[in-house]
Formats: C-alpha cells, structure tokens, sequence
C-alpha cells in the first residue's frame, strides 16, 4: 500500500509541475482517457503558505498563493485528485482524470510511460540546466580567504 | 475513497448555496413555511435533497457535523462541505438524522453568554403539508400558522416544548422531506392539533 502511496504521490507531483499544454502533448501518444463525472470543481481558491526561518525558527505565514483544485470520478468506483499552483482550471481537471486513470493497473503501464515518465525526464533535465547555471557562478569563499 | 461511489455535489455551488440559503433563511423567517430548494441535487442514500442542500450551504471546516446516515452520505458531506465529523450528537453544530432523531436534551444547547453556539437539527421526515396539524405561534407569524409533519416521534412536541422555555438557549430545527423543508426557530410554540 505505502509503495503505491509513494508512485502516486510520484505521478500528482510530475502532472502538478507539467503544463497543461505539455500534458495534451503527451496524451496524443497514450491510450485513450475514461470518461469522467466531475465531483467537485474545478475550482480555484487560495492556499496559505507557511515559512519557517532555519530549521527551528517559528512558522510563519508567508503570503497565499492560487491554488486550483479538481476532483472526478471515473466508473463509479475510483476518484482522481488534482491540487495545482495556478489558476488554470484544465490542468486541474486533466490532471485529476490521470490520477484516476493511473489508479487502473490495466491502464498505469501505458501511462507512465507515454505521460508521466516523458514528463518527469523533461523536468529533471530542466532542474539540472538551472542547476549547472548556478554553480557556474559558485564562489568559493575560503578561496578568497587563501588570496589575501 | 476506493469501493464506493462518491457522487457529485452541488453542480454551481456558488449559485446553488445562495439559493438554498435563500429558502432557509425565508422558511427561518416565517416558522412553519413550507419552501423548496432551487437545486438539483442527488446525494447518496439516504439523503434527501433537501436536507444535503441544507448541509452544504451551511455546513463548513468550523461547524462539526453529526448525522446517522451512515458512512457513505458522511464521507460525501465531508467531502464537499469539509465539515469534521462529530463522534456523538451533543459535540456538533448541525445534527442530520434521516431516521429517528437524537433527544433534544442531548444536543448542544448553547450557553447563556452564547446562545448562538445552539446546535442546528435537521430531520427528514416523511411529509410537509401546510394548513393542518401544529398549530404553531411566536416571532415571524401573526396569527397563527399550521404545519403537518408526519413521521416525527411521538412526543417530540412535548420535547419542543421544553426546548423553547430555555430560551434564548436551545436548538433550531429544520424539517425536511424530498426537496422541501420548513423551519422552526427555538423561539416558535408548537401546539398540537386540537
């Protein structure tokens, strides 16, 4: 059970930070999605978000930021999620019919590998990009300490 | 949320909780007024329409709810109204019972410094007809209005009855069959027919 937490806490995060338009890309090389009977939404609102100074500094509240919300059914018996940053409502309802698709052993395969693993590629190869970009700008301070 | 169906809820909430809030508040207003909720609404069963409009629209994160409807109408009025679910009546604010309800007496009742704290019972019950039955007085009515209810207990009017002479403490009731509902404020005196 917690290891199929963990893939589907996986797939929500990857479809989270994906844009709908990259989705509706990928989705043209999947099998088709079930249909779906919205529960609730989609529907934007706001979410706090909460800091936290250091490790052990008080919380605080930062500031709110837009969150969109979805929920659908898909045959009765299962239910797909979506909470995304934004305010674009097709993204949640896109995402929130994949969460219900991916629940399907019998479709999952299929999915992961047309949708979500393409994704999740594209999203760590633009996080190592930023990253090799900021460690070219690195300083090393105890170098500067050596020049003196 | 696996193994049952979770079914939608209201189709434009926000259209569809001012509309409901509207035929509350005139049925609050004018105790013993029968209106119907301008809704299409399928909750699961046993929900009426009525009584899981009336949730919806007023029901939210701060106003615990307890209702006998079973796991699955809870789990769907936790969903979309996000109210916590109460373990026994006397700790909610709003109270659903589809069958028989829970004591007066055993509901929270408010305090004299805060009678607004009062919780708030919703019955289904089988039938609302205007015209006949209790004959109902106090705030809101100027002469007298009637109001039968079939499928309440018996002796619920004596309970009311005790209700009412907390006042300003007490419980408000809300009566509800199929789309229809009708309300009693803690401030109404029943009287049965005769």
């Amino acid at each position: 059970m917690s290891e199929d937490l963990a893939a589907r806490r996986r797939w929500m995060g990857v479809l989270a930070r994906a844009g709908a338009g990259e989705i509706a890309e990928r989705l043209r090389y999947a099998p088709a999605l079930p249909r779906h009977t919205r529960l609730r939404g989609p529907e934007i609102g706001l979410a706090m978000v909460r800091g936290r100074q250091g490790g052990d500094g008080a919380p605080f509240n930062l500031g709110e930021m837009t969150v969109t919300r979805c929920a659908v059914g898909v045959g009765g018996a299962v239910v797909g999620h979506a909470f995304v940053a934004g305010r674009d409502v097709e993204k949640a309802e896109l995402a929130a019919v994949l969460d219900a698709a991916l629940q399907d052993s019998a479709l999952r395969p299929a999915l992961m590998d047309a949708v979500v693993e393409p994704l999740a590629a594209a999203q760590a190869e633009r996080a190592a990009r930023v990253a090799r970009k900021a460690a070219a700008t690195r300083v090393d301070f105890s170098t500067l300490a050596v020049m003196r | 949320m696996k193994g049952t169906a979770l079914l939608p809820g209201f189709a434009d909430p926000v259209t569809d909780a001012q509309g409901c809030f509207r035929a509350l508040l005139d049925a609050m207003s004018r105790p013993g007024l029968v209106r119907r909720v301008p809704v299409r609404l399928r909750p699961p069963a046993p929900l009426a329409p009525a009584s899981a409009a009336v949730l919806l629209a007023l029901a939210d994160a701060a106003t615990p709810v307890w209702t006998d409807a079973g796991p699955d109408a809870a789990g769907w009025l936790a969903f979309h109204a996000g109210c916590p679910l109460a373990d026994s009546p006397g700790d909610a604010a709003f109270v659903l019972a589809c069958g028989a309800p829970p004591a007066l007496a055993a509901l929270d009742r408010g305090t004299d410094e805060e009678p607004h704290r009062g919780a708030t019972l919703v019955v289904q019950v089988a039938a609302l007809e205007e015209g006949r039955g209790w004959r109902l007085n106090g705030p809101g009515i100027e002469a007298e209005h009637r109001l039968r209810v079939s499928g309440l207990p018996n002796g619920f009017v004596a309970q009311w009855t005790a209700n009412r002479a907390l006042f300003p403490r007490g419980v408000d009731l809300v009566l509800c069959a199929g789309r229809d509902l009708a309300a009693l404020p803690r401030a109404t005196a029943v009287a049965e027919e005769g």
